[in-house]
């Protein structure tokens, strides 16, 4: 399907849209969510797209709210070959997006707030899955980056796990249990409870920690695992176990050291783009 | 007395073997499906039936025989907290065999038949009920795709109301335990039903399974629901 330029500049004034790039990637634009200058960057390219026929068949996509899908830090093959470069195109690109499409409905005509503040009362507003399935996978991708990058926890995060664990090898069996045994869809976290420590725990489908009435240790969590079968399922198939060893090759430790320094460990939950 | 004595251990000793007959579960097995696993292509792959079948409900089993096992040591124990806490699992890994187990007999490849409905009392109701096949279709595959999470989407037989009715449950929680409605067809909507070859389209696969669906076995079961 061929866009006109015109029509493209148009749509980017508008601020309301979101544009599909050559390279699968999904970049939405929403009012305050990404800048006048990255939305015309990008239709640089999709105009270049449109006049060589190679944008998707799909309608671009409008995301009509405060919600955007933020881009991978990374390419789909960077966390090869623990996790697969086509699940996380179709993770980020298809099941992702929907939430943001299904949170921006479902907030459609409140006052916006961020998809962090968004959590607190999500099971109360009705906003759990979609605004929960947004939170949870924005902070899920920042948590990730290849294996070269992976790196090993601060000294900080590094003693906490100790403290609160005995041991990084402790931490991980707990971990590792509890992914494997979430009966269903759902997540397992790490994060800091209200007396400071860390603990483990688990959500069904796209409940997460920071939700009141979470059934699970409350908690604000700076490291989450997506145990729903779309997650690994094109690699792994039943082998959830697998997925769950081959994961911890790819968390990005900087960054989940920096959301326990910076904002779990003095009580605040971990802002994310989106 | 010596004589009453005895004839008294001996009833004791067999209402004992008699209760822990009652007590004991037969083991589950997982059962041979009706056709071969590419038999129901292009609507669901061979892949996917094998892995479902061989894998998924495999694991149900092996787990609810784990979990039986061991609620039979808690009940001789009388330890009911144990008891209690194996409910979880019992309903899961339990629940994942029941359903499963309707769902091989629920499809049928197209040369024996899926996918076609004849005239019967079946028909009848669907019509009566819902209008027509394809509007029944369409409820069936709206309340499956719209299940949060993993569940199943069923047509199914209120008893109460002598009538069909669609309902969804959650992850394995099996329909008739836990809402007394008997369940005739049921459509799996965890993602490993359907991944490998429909990705995150739920909606192509809850509605290209019909082609599958093996209405005889659907009837069976409402003509059975019907009598008891």
């Amino acid at each position: 399907m061929k866009v006109s330029a015109a029509l493209l500049f148009a749509l980017i004034s508008d601020k309301t849209l979101a544009f599909v790039c050559p390279s699968g990637k999904v970049t939405m634009s929403a009012g305050g969510g990404v800048t006048r200058r990255e939305a015309l960057e990008t239709s640089a390219v999709t105009i270049a797209a449109a006049g060589m026929g190679l944008l998707a068949s799909s309608s671009p996509v409008r995301a009509d709210g405060p919600y955007y899908l933020p881009d991978l830090p990374y390419g789909y093959e960077a966390l090869e070959p623990s996790i697969d470069a086509a699940t996380m195109k179709f993770h980020h690109d298809k099941h992702h997006l929907a939430y943001v499409t299904n949170a921006n409905k479902a907030v459609s005509g409140k006052e916006a707030v961020s998809i962090l503040d968004l959590q607190k009362n999500a099971i109360k507003e009705g906003t759990r899955n979609a605004g929960g399935g947004h939170y949870n996978h924005s902070l899920f991708w920042t948590t990730l980056c290849s294996e070269s990058k992976s790196g090993s926890p601060s000294s900080a995060l590094s003693s906490a796990i100790n403290s609160s664990f005995g041991s990084m090898e402790e931490m991980k069996t707990k971990f590792n249990t509890a992914a494997a045994g979430v009966f269903g869809s759902g997540w397992a976290w790490i994060g800091v409870t209200k007396d400071g420590k860390l603990d483990i725990t688990t959500t069904p489908n796209q409940d997460n920690p920071l939700m009141e009435g979470a059934k699970c240790t409350p908690m604000i969590p700076i490291l989450g695992l997506d145990v729903w079968e779309h997650a690994y399922y094109l690699k792994y198939q039943n082998r959830r176990p697998d997925y769950i060893s081959a994961f911890w090759n790819v968390v990005n430790w900087p960054q989940v050291s920096k959301y326990y320094e910076e904002y779990a460990s003095k009580g605040a939950g971990v802002p994310v783009k989106g | 007395m010596q004589l009453a004595r005895s004839t008294l251990s001996t009833a004791k000793q067999s209402n004992a073997w008699n209760k822990f007959q009652k007590l004991s579960f037969s083991v589950a097995t997982l059962p041979s499906l009706p056709y071969g696993y590419k038999d129901l292509e292009p609507y669901i792959s061979g892949e996917i039936m094998e892995i479902h079948h061989s894998k998924h409900h495999n694991a149900y089993i092996t787990n609810l025989n784990a979990a039986m096992k061991n609620l039979q040591k808690a009940e001789a124990e009388s330890d009911l907290s144990t008891i209690i806490k194996l409910q979880v699992a019992i309903k899961f890994n339990g629940g994942g065999h029941l359903n499963h187990s309707i769902f091989w007999k629920n499809l049928a490849p197209t040369s024996s038949g899926g996918g076609v409905l004849n005239e019967g009392v079946l028909k009848e109701k669907i019509e009566s009920k819902f209008g027509s096949l394809e509007k029944l279709k369409d409820e069936l595959s709206a309340s499956s795709v719209a299940i949060q999470g993993s569940g199943w989407g069923w047509l199914a037989y209120d008893k109460v109301n002598k009538n069909l009715s669609i309902a969804t449950t959650s992850n394995q929680d099996p329909l008739e335990a836990t809402t007394g409605l008997v369940p005739l067809l049921g459509i799996d909507v965890w993602e490993h039903a359907y991944y490998l070859q429909y990705k995150n389209v739920r909606p192509s696969y809850t509605k290209e399974i019909f082609n599958v669906v093996n209405w005889k076995d659907v009837q069976e079961r409402l003509i059975a629901a019907m009598k008891s």
